[in-house]
């Protein structure tokens, strides 16, 4: 059964060839010498230096950065025992509830979520910024890393965990030293889309953010909203040279394990 | 395990206290806030907002407090029909790129998990890897090639296809393909995974009885692969609806769906009741699929036990 139909090539090739057109044109344009994005003026680098130029933008990468780093960090830590809740705890009381929560972000429309967080804050009379979209940065990737994690827990043998209990070994003793090292790459990976989540957030950022704390897509959405600018096609191509570098790395450090619980987790546990 | 659990140590009870309580607080609670204030009256521009609920004045602050909710926010989005045609507009793209999004991911995840063991992992990859790189640069790549003197206007006039540049940009087709591109990976994954489960036999036992192929597919496939079209369009279906930043840099000005009809009422209006009743009804609309996408998605859940 399995073999290659002209027609299955072909609706493969023509599918991945709509989701890398765009990218493609829009990497080799953040080489254009022109100002005027659609004319070609040859290679040149000039938008790059531009960019380095550009403290705004500079800045706003930065708390990007810090924002996905802390907030990739706490929902992984979250993540990671919601997911373990979920596994070995069976039923207790307001499990229901508990199971809803972690997975109702992740089909919220994210306005919903960006403005019940926002009217939170501005209820507890919290200063918005840095920490604020911090916050709501971790509620939204902790599901993520929850899908991720518990994904990996429900696949892998239980018998060890049993072994270690059966010789004596106290529950978080066998946690941290047979389930943890178990589950750590299902843990890197969560970790990775939790940050490039956050590092990819505008609406909610919108939401939640205050004066003085300017994300990237922030500031990118601001300039793209004037207008299609070159200097805006160099900062994304740096920004998808960084995401295709990090996918590439995990990929190499979890090998072929990783794809296969990248398709169970991202998406495919929907199924 | 279930000898450590079934003792529900301190330590235990501690686990699923943290995310809990990190959930019910910033998850929950702001729900609650969204319906309190989309039951208020602006009293300023800013909060506070009246109705206040004090709860020292225990029942009877209760019962003052029920007795002048408003719901004069409600009324606006049902008399309004600024309101009305956004929520339509709303469900009219979801629903339309929903089924674009079948007719071209469903060819494509059943090419992946028809195509050899060896290349799947691969293929599966390229199609994750997009979602990973940003939503935003992905809307705004095609800014670059679907603009007045944009890349596809001057590739159809020099093919002479068209005589005079189209208006590609700011029309509802610029948000469908924006919508079908950007959320093309949530529909082939939900699929691949169903059909890549597919017990092939099944096929081979329709051919033997004489089916033809077109036939074993239409009878045999696609009925199996129920579950993952269910999960794909619900995946794709719900946060489309509240999509705001395909329809606002791709789109044009005259129609807007309803995340930006709320994004104005809350950052250009001001109006915080009007965008919490936005939001609560879209809420109420969306909790349908919702609550299937749960039920799909804890069934999986089970299954996979």
């Amino acid at each position: 059964m399995r073999r290659l139909s002209l027609f299955n090539i072909t609706v493969v090739a023509l599918g991945l060839a709509f989701l890398y057109l765009p990218i493609a044109i829009l990497v080799i344009y953040s080489f254009n010498a022109s100002r005027l994005v659609t004319i070609w003026g040859g290679w040149s680098l000039t938008w790059y230096r531009a960019l380095l130029q550009d403290e705004a933008m500079l800045q706003a990468a930065w708390a990007s950065l810090r924002i996905a780093a802390l907030s990739a960090t706490a929902a992984t830590l979250l993540g990671t025992l919601s997911a373990v809740t979920l596994t070995r705890f069976g039923a207790f009381r307001g499990r229901l509830l508990f199971s809803s929560m972690v997975y109702a972000p992740l089909v919220m429309p994210e306005v919903i979520t960006g403005l019940s967080l926002l009217l939170l804050f501005v209820a507890l009379g919290v200063d918005r910024g840095f920490w604020t979209v911090a916050a709501a940065h971790t509620t939204l990737t902790m599901c993520f890393v929850t899908v991720i994690v518990h994904s990996r827990l429900v696949s892998f043998d239980r018998s060890l965990e049993e072994a270690a209990m059966d010789l004596g070994c106290p529950p978080l003793k066998t946690f941290l030293t047979v389930t943890l090292p178990l589950i750590a790459p299902a843990i890197a990976a969560g970790w990775m889309l939790a940050f490039s989540l956050s590092l990819d957030d505008l609406v909610i950022a919108s939401f939640t953010t205050g004066p003085g704390a300017t994300t990237l897509p922030i500031r990118i959405y601001s300039e793209v909203r004037l207008g299609v600018k070159p200097e805006v096609n160099a900062i994304c191509t740096l920004m998808i040279a960084f995401v295709a570098v990090a996918t590439i790395i995990s990929s190499l450090l979890t090998k072929r394990g990783a794809v296969r619980r990248a398709r169970d987790t991202t998406l495919g546990a929907a199924v | 395990m279930s000898e450590a659990v079934r003792k529900r140590s301190w330590s235990a009870r501690f686990v699923v206290l943290i995310p809990y309580a990190w959930l019910l607080v910033l998850f929950l609670a702001p729900f609650a806030i969204v319906l309190k204030i989309s039951l208020s009256q602006t009293a300023m521009a800013q909060p506070p907002y009246l109705p206040v609920l004090d709860l020292a004045a225990g029942w009877q602050g209760l019962k003052d407090f029920i007795a002048q909710l408003s719901f004069d926010s409600y009324a606006m989005l049902g008399s309004d029909w600024l309101y009305i045609l956004s929520y339509l507009k709303s469900l009219e793209v979801a629903f339309v790129s929903t089924v674009i999004l079948l007719l071209i991911g469903y060819p494509m995840a059943y090419g992946i998990a028809r195509s050899p063991r060896a290349w799947q992992p691969l293929l599966v990859m390229l199609v994750v890897l997009p979602f990973w790189t940003s939503f935003l640069i992905r809307v705004y790549a095609w800014v670059n090639i679907l603009q007045r003197d944009g890349l596809l206007n001057t590739l159809l006039l020099n093919l002479h296809i068209i005589d005079q540049p189209a208006a590609w940009l700011a029309s509802d087709t610029a948000i469908y393909i924006g919508v079908v591109y950007s959320y093309l990976p949530f529909m082939v994954l939900p699929l691949y995974a169903t059909l890549e489960k597919m017990d092939e036999s099944l096929l081979e036992a329709a051919a033997d009885l004489g089916s033809p192929r077109w036939k074993a597919f239409w009878q045999v496939t696609v009925p199996l692969s129920l579950p993952g079209i269910a999960a794909g369009a619900l995946l794709c279906f719900i946060p489309i609806c509240g999509e705001f930043v395909i329809p606002d840099l791709l789109g044009g000005s005259d129609t807007q769906m309803i995340g930006q009809t709320l994004w104005t009422e809350f950052f250009a209006n001001r109006d915080w009741p009007v965008a919490s009743a936005i939001a609560v009804a879209l809420l109420v609309l969306l909790l349908v699929p919702i609550m299937v996408y749960e039920r799909l998605q804890r069934r999986a859940i089970e299954g996979a036990r």
